[in-house]
């Protein structure tokens, strides 16, 4: 096995050109492949959070008793889907309308009336699918008597996770191309060392070298440019990462579009990728050089 | 094909023919090689020769026939078996069939590396083979920095290194003047002694009268009843 190894590192050095851009087209595949995972890592790790944070604001009519109002409450607690919900009633709300504006005290010095109306806050059961949990339950909720409005600000998640979909989808099918087309290149590769070296090959059958002792430094090679195509693209990610990230440090958004980098588990996952398209792409054009 | 009871056959050629298009490079050839001959295949060129070795370490298949080969009847060795029937073999080429961009040792070592021998052991054996056809000073070499008759040995060095069962030469002292000619001569006549099978062909009359030995002559593609060739 390190014979193997040896040999081919060998042979890589003798042919550095052709490996250096194979490995290089591999480390942009594996680097776009990542980047898109990233991407979707984020929005993903977003969007989990939005949905736990999703809540339904329900308003109550004016006027309503306070009976009514315990009634309502315990109508809400008992439809599916609520997990808690909290009473903020009109006072509540204008205190901290009040403290939130203490220099336009003045604005609220000539209320005659709370102009707020009561507010339920309902918390949501985390959200499976799509939106439409958030709306099946919105309007539940709105047809409660004595209920006026309902409001829920995530309204334009759920056009969003479709569009999310579709997006993931296109992801998808673009990170196979890009990973297809590693694989050819490989492929490619292989066969144009494979036929730089013919003569070489004829000779070692001569002398009784079997199928396999001829292939294993190819899938050794193969393998080690999926490897370096990898680890090359990953890195090259990470460190645009760090350069973004480190750039958003000094704005404002950080806390809102905290980027995580993707975790080590998912790295070695593309990295694998790599090596899989080094070995299949050795894997077919062997097959079909060999074929007889 | 009539089973041999002796057991000192290692080669037995029946009917054997190979044609290339309508001609016939070989025609109804029968033939018994026994351990420890010492053969020359001779002929006048286009003969013939060069076909015959190939077809015994299956680099051509047969047109029609059977060769039997250690036990291994050729027809019947699977491409994957090709490897373990050519490592009994030793084989000088024509053409030597150096690999120019790898070193000496390197191209010595192919043979022990290909059957699996640890590198400890190549580094030596190697050496050794090397010494024995004097030419270690060239270890690092590469083939096409080496004269004829230089290459010519590194390739009886190769040809000799896995202790093969047969050793096959291919017109060994083909463009070599007479000196170098007798240093290769001698290093097949000391395989020889070593217990070893040795087929020569060659056109090369000097080379067959300098060694006692069995010799067939090929005429056409037919083997010739030997007329007692004038040695
Ligand atoms: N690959 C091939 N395709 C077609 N014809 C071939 C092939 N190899 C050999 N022949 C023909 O078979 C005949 C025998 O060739 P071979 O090489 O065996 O001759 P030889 O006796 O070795 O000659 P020389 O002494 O010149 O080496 C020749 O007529 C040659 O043209
Ligand atoms: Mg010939």
């Amino acid at each position: 096995m390190i014979f193997f190894v040896k040999r081919a590192i060998k042979d890589m050095n003798g042919n550095r050109f052709i490996n250096a851009v194979t490995i290089v087209t591999i480390a942009l595949s594996i680097f776009i492949v990542s980047a898109f995972g990233l991407f979707f890592h984020n929005v993903n790790n977003l969007m989990d959070t939005w949905k736990k944070g999703v809540r339904i604001l329900a308003y109550v009519k004016k006027h309503t008793k306070e009976s009514q109002i315990t009634e309502l409450k315990d109508k809400i607690q008992a439809t599916q889907g609520v997990a808690s919900l909290t009473f903020i009633s009109k006072e509540e709300s204008l205190n901290q309308m009040k403290d939130h504006m203490k220099r336009q005290a003045a604005i609220f010095k000539k209320l005659k009336e709370n102009p707020l109306p009561d507010v339920f806050e309902i918390q949501m059961v985390g959200i499976q699918q799509g939106m439409d949990d958030i709306e099946i339950l919105a309007t539940r909720i709105e047809s409660l008597p004595h209920v006026s409005s309902v409001e829920y600000g995530q309204k334009w998640l759920g056009r969003f996770m479709t569009m999310f979909n579709l997006i993931k989808f296109s992801g998808f099918a673009l990170c196979g191309t890009f990973l297809m087309a590693s694989v050819f290149i490989v492929a490619n590769t292989i066969r144009l060392l494979f036929y730089s070296k013919q003569e070489e090959i004829e000779i070692m059958r001569l002398v009784g070298a079997s199928d396999n002792f001829i292939k294993a430094p190819f899938y050794v090679e193969g393998i080690i440019q999926g490897v370096l195509g990898g680890v090359i693209g990953v890195t090259a990610l990470l460190i645009t990462y760090l350069l973004i990230s480190s750039n958003m440090e000094q704005g404002i958004l950080v806390d809102f579009l905290s980027i995580r980098f993707l975790p080590i588990k998912i790295c070695l996952g593309i990295i694998l990728c790599g090596i899989v398209a080094g070995w299949l792409g050795c894997y077919l054009s062997l097959k079909q050089i060999l074929k007889y | 094909m009539p089973e041999s009871n002796d057991e000192n056959t290692i080669i037995r050629m029946f009917r054997v023919y190979k044609r290339y298009g309508a001609q016939n490079a070989l025609a109804d050839i029968n033939l018994d090689i026994r351990r420890n001959d010492f053969l020359f295949v001779n002929g006048p060129s286009g003969a013939g020769k060069s076909t015959l070795l190939k077809l015994l370490y299956l680099g051509e298949p047969v047109s029609e026939g059977q060769i039997l080969i250690n036990g291994m009847n050729l027809s019947r060795v699977s491409r994957k078996r090709i490897p373990d029937l050519r490592r009994t073999f030793g084989i000088i080429f024509q053409d030597y069939k150096l690999i120019s961009n790898k070193t000496v040792f390197e191209n010595i070592a192919l043979v022990l590396e290909v059957s699996g021998h640890k590198s400890k052991y190549i580094q030596k054996k190697v050496k050794s083979v090397l010494r024995t056809v004097g030419m270690e000073s060239k270890i690092d070499a590469y083939p096409p920095t080496l004269s004829g008759g230089e290459q010519q040995r590194i390739a009886v060095a190769r040809a000799i290194t896995g202790d093969p069962k047969i050793l096959l030469a291919d017109e060994p002292t083909g463009s070599l003047d007479a000196e170098s000619a007798m240093i290769i001569l001698n290093l097949l006549k000391e395989y020889h002694s070593g217990g070893g099978t040795v087929i020569i062909a060659t056109h090369d009359k000097e080379l067959i009268r300098s060694i006692r030995g069995r010799i067939i002559y090929l005429q056409d593609g037919q083997l010739q009843i030997p007329k007692a060739i004038e040695v």
